[in-house]
């Protein structure tokens, strides 16, 4: 899986075909965010990037979020589920969400019902530009002028995932300072002026819960 | 006089209500008993999708991943499409007004009144009393039969339809430079280009889906040229743009062929041998160098002579456009200055090679070609020629005198109601408190129609007016077919049954004919046999659809027009060998600036200008009643650039009210620095008190009547509102949500 950023046009089309897949029962696990729409129409699509040692697992007291043989970081066990959120509150991509009808975590597991049986999840199959992409490593390189990155550095964790980032070509890895934002961008001088828009799409959707 | 005295009530029995779950809630483990392949309800690409159907209900979708236009990509009005099939809005029932209130009725009470106050009405003032108003989401078997039901079912002149609002101009401009309108290129084309022009088309928004050829073309090392007043996210993904003044389209075009003319840029044995008109197009040109074409458009001169090198100097190009250019009261002027850079530089007729408008309606291209356009008759004939007449005479078995005349536009027509010409109205598939310019103007318009007719699936703004609301179908409980923005023909399969007593539109239009005394001329029992007499009325026509059948399509996913002989394939690229005016050649049209009807001024010193955002489809009858698709945006903002903010002391999220000669409105800003400092912009798919029409002025293009939604002379006023924008509220958990009452957007 790719994420493309700078060909997302912020449809939220992958937002909603999130909720048709059948273990989701209507919910989503994506977010869309404006970066800054006071300056920019510019968007970008959070997805679970599917960390080969996936912190979420590893904060987990009851074992419940399980790695399947090929990498998918899956929801987490029903039966297990402790709803204590402390992977909630560790992921550093922010991805799992709280399901406090169900009380369960719930995060995307890729399909899994779709990509066990060879089908592009739902996200990479509407996604109308290629933003987000389902194949293998070898099938985006020749396609993209950007390049797949998988190494993310936040502080002093350094994370490498199975989904990829599509970046400019110069670009090893991705480092996300201690603020959460990207490097180079830094934006001290605007803070507090984000458009309305950016605030209400955080706030509701970044809420962590369903 | 039929008018909406209880509004509120009638919110609350018909909606919009937001509705967002299939049938029967979300579940996991639903056992599908059919996969139907057919096609997205929406825009112009009409999208391949799979309606998955449980229970004789459609319960959701599935990527369509053969079909070669999208390949399962969808936008979220396409994943979203399937809810609207069983939402508790949909009218199950007749309606009739009685009082101010909509009572349910039955057909045959419903169908009496309908046909003894046309019939009345007829009697009194004529057969050219009422009109007939239909639109571009029906299915081309549909749009063919509504031409005939007003010509022969009526015997009335009146009848047009919502294309008028759509790309009427690129069409008019289509036919006076190529002699055909059709775009000329499949999409497939799109990626062999080394640089496209998008011209006035948001594709990011409005047509999401193209953005997998624009991409196709970026990674094959394609440059992008966006010509848009506002940094759309296509004008943001593109490599240069061009954000001109709304309305100042010929200026930029005139200063890029003089750019072109000036260092040789041009194709001269294309141009001497395939064009005409070219030396008065090459004088007028001149006239405009870069630096008044910058004056003029406000874009800085060296990013008109930068485009103009770009397109000239690459071997493949494609230049496109949308609504931008064509919603203008010169809008086929634009069109035409568009096409004479493609001409001039001999693009076009080849791979990568070309030229095209994105049709935006679902059958726009289907649905402006056979019949139901004021002037038109099936397979773009004339009404107004001898010939073409007779054919369809023939066809229809009937005397040629018997075939009204040409009747008038839309907005002209919905004039002559305001005035009282027009006495009566059945309108489909429309939603004109919505879509038409100056919304003031056509409340008092419907106001004043003595009886007033509308077929929906939905009760949408303009419903409530009706004295009679019949309840049609939606896109998935009929089949047929449309053509797409790229001339391909395709089909839509039924899924379901019409829940409650709907009916097919084309039952219901055939029924009124036969109570009319009609009946002989409407003996379809399928939209296939309504389709057979389409071939034939369309043969030997510029869109000759006699090739093309059902199992054609099936074989070849879709065929693209003109396909004249059972064993034609079809034609996706026009133009090859030559163009569609009678000596084959394409005419140049030499235009002059004239920019916008209405300029600003001290009084009202922005230019305002509509458009669309990608959670809602035209009039939002369909999509404002999708709760995922409104939770993007709940209600129309004003985007404002923050000079222009900071001039009138507006803040960010403030209400403030947005005013032009014919109306005003109160939306909450947007301040953004994508859009100019001196152009204000709303989306429009609203109605009533939140229309963006009620600013938009009706001024009309002389050729193609196509108002001019794209630039008026509007000013804000702050009105120290606390009330903030409702974006955000009711977004939690938004995907379990039922029928929420009391919603009333």
């Amino acid at each position: 899986m790719f994420i493309d950023p700078q060909r997302c046009i912020g449809c939220r089309s992958c937002v909603a075909a999130c909720r048709e897949c059948s273990t989701h029962k209507g919910f989503s696990m994506i977010f869309v965010d404006y970066i800054d729409r006071a300056e920019t129409t510019a968007t970008m699509p959070t997805v679970c990037m599917h960390c080969n040692e996936p912190t979420c697992a590893q904060v987990c007291p009851a074992d419940a979020i399980k790695q399947t043989d090929d990498g998918i970081v899956m929801t987490a066990l029903k039966p297990r589920c402790l709803d204590c959120r402390n992977c909630v509150n560790a992921c550093p991509f922010g991805v799992p969400k709280y399901n406090s009808a169900m009380h369960l975590q719930m995060k995307c597991d890729m399909c899994y019902d779709r990509t066990s049986e060879g089908l592009k999840p739902m996200c990479a199959s509407v996604c109308p530009t290629g933003a987000l992409a389902f194949g293998t490593y070898e099938q985006i390189v020749p396609l993209r002028r950007t390049k797949p990155v998988n190494v993310h550095v936040f502080g002093n964790q350094k994370v490498e995932t199975r989904v990829y980032l599509m970046v400019p070509s110069e670009t090893e890895e991705i480092n996300v300072d201690g603020c959460g934002v990207f490097e180079g961008r830094v934006r001290a001088d605007v803070a507090g002026e984000e458009s309305w828009i950016d605030t209400q799409v955080e706030m509701s959707d970044k809420s962590n819960e369903f | 006089m039929s008018k909406v005295e209880h509004l509120e009530n009638i919110i609350e029995r018909f909606g919009p209500h937001l509705h967002d779950a299939p049938w029967e809630g979300w579940q996991g483990d639903r056992q599908i008993d059919r996969v139907v392949d057919t096609h997205c309800p929406y825009c112009g690409m009409q999208c391949g999708m799979k309606l998955l159907v449980a229970d004789e209900h459609v319960v959701g979708f599935e990527p369509r991943y053969d079909f070669p236009v999208n390949e399962g990509r969808l936008c979220p009005k396409g994943v979203t499409a399937y809810l609207q099939v069983h939402h508790p809005d949909r009218l199950l029932h007749p309606l009739i007004k009685r009082n101010g209130n909509f009572e349910r009725a039955s057909w045959d009470e419903a169908m009496d009144l309908v046909v003894s106050k046309f019939k009345e009405l007829q009697d009194k003032h004529g057969k050219d009393s009422i009109c007939v108003y239909s639109g571009s989401s029906l299915t081309t078997e549909k749009t063919y039969l509504v031409g005939k039901f007003a010509r022969l079912g009526l015997g009335t002149r009146y009848i047009d339809y919502n294309g008028r609002l759509c790309m009427a101009s690129a069409g008019a401009g289509n036919k006076k430079a190529f002699g055909i309108d059709r775009v000329a290129n499949p999409w497939s084309d799109i990626p062999l280009a080394e640089v496209l022009i998008i011209a006035g088309a948001n594709c990011a928004e409005t047509f999401p889906i193209i953005n997998g050829f624009l991409w196709k073309q970026r990674d094959n090392g394609g440059v992008w040229i966006v010509i848009d007043p506002r940094e759309t996210a296509t004008a943001r993904q593109g490599d240069l743009h061009l954000q001109l003044r709304p309305g100042t389209d010929v200026a930029v075009t005139n200063g890029m062929l003089h750019v072109l003319i000036k260092e040789r840029m041009i194709d001269q044995a294309f141009i001497d041998g395939r064009t005409n008109d070219w030396e008065a197009t090459r004088e007028t040109a001149l006239k405009y160098t870069p630096a008044i074409a910058s004056e003029i458009s406000g874009v800085p001169t060296e990013k008109i002579v930068q485009a103009a090198r770009i397109y000239g100097r690459a071997k493949t190009g494609m230049v496109m456009h949308a609504r931008g250019i064509e919603h203008h009261s010169n809008g086929t002027e634009n069109v035409l200055s568009y096409i004479n850079l493609v001409l001039a530089t001999g693009k076009i007729g080849a791979a990568g090679r070309g030229y095209g408008t994105i049709t935006g309606q679902g059958n726009g291209q289907g649905g402006r070609e056979h019949g139901q356009k004021a002037d038109q008759l099936p397979g773009y004939r004339s009404i107004e020629n001898p010939e073409h007449r007779k054919y369809i005479a023939g066809v229809w078995g009937i005397d040629e005198s018997e075939l009204p005349e040409a009747g008038i536009s839309a907005v002209e027509a919905f004039e002559k109601m305001r005035i009282g010409e027009i006495k009566g109205l059945l309108s489909i598939c429309s939603n004109m408190m919505v879509s038409l310019p100056d919304t003031n103007r056509v409340r008092k318009s419907l106001e004043n129609v003595e009886f007033n007719v509308n077929i929906d699936f939905f009760m949408s703004e303009s419903s409530r007016y009706a004295d009679v609301v019949l309840p049609g179908t939606t896109w998935s409980e009929d089949e047929g077919t449309t053509t797409n923005g790229e001339g391909r023909v395709i089909k839509i399969n039924k899924a379901v049954d019409p829940p409650g007593e709907a009916r097919r539109d084309w039952e219901i239009l055939q029924e009124i004919a036969e109570r009319m005394g009609r009946g002989k001329y409407f003996g379809f029992s399928s939209p296939r046999e309504i389709w057979d007499e389409l071939r034939v009325a369309s043969k030997g026509g510029s869109a000759d659809y006699y090739g093309i059948t059902y199992e054609k399509i099936d074989a070849q996913d879709g065929v693209f027009w003109p396909c004249p002989t059972l064993e034609s394939p079809g034609t996706p690229r026009l133009f090859e060998e030559k163009f569609a005016h009678p000596d084959g050649r394409a005419k140049f049209h030499p235009i002059e600036y004239k920019g916008a009807e209405e300029k600003p001024d001290d009084e009202y010193p922005l230019i305002f200008t509509s458009g669309r955002i990608v959670h809602q489809y035209l009039s939002g009858n369909q999509t404002r009643r999708i709760k995922f698709l409104v939770d993007q945006c709940p209600e129309p903002y004003v985007e404002i650039h923050p000079e222009t903010a900071h001039k009138y002391s507006i803040n960010d999220g403030e209400r403030v009210k947005v005013i032009s000669r014919r109306g005003e409105g109160v939306f909450p800003a947007l301040i953004v620095r994508t859009i100019r400092p001196d152009t204000i912009f709303i989306p429009y798919h609203w109605g009533e008190q939140l229309a963006a029409n009620q600013i938009t002025n009706p001024a009309l293009d002389p050729t193609s009547k196509i108002p001019e939604f794209k630039a008026c002379a509007a000013r804000i006023e702050k009105i120290h509102s606390r009330e903030l924008p409702i974006l955000g509220q009711g977004r939690r958990g938004a995907s379990q949500s039922e029928v929420i009452k009391g919603y009333q957007l």
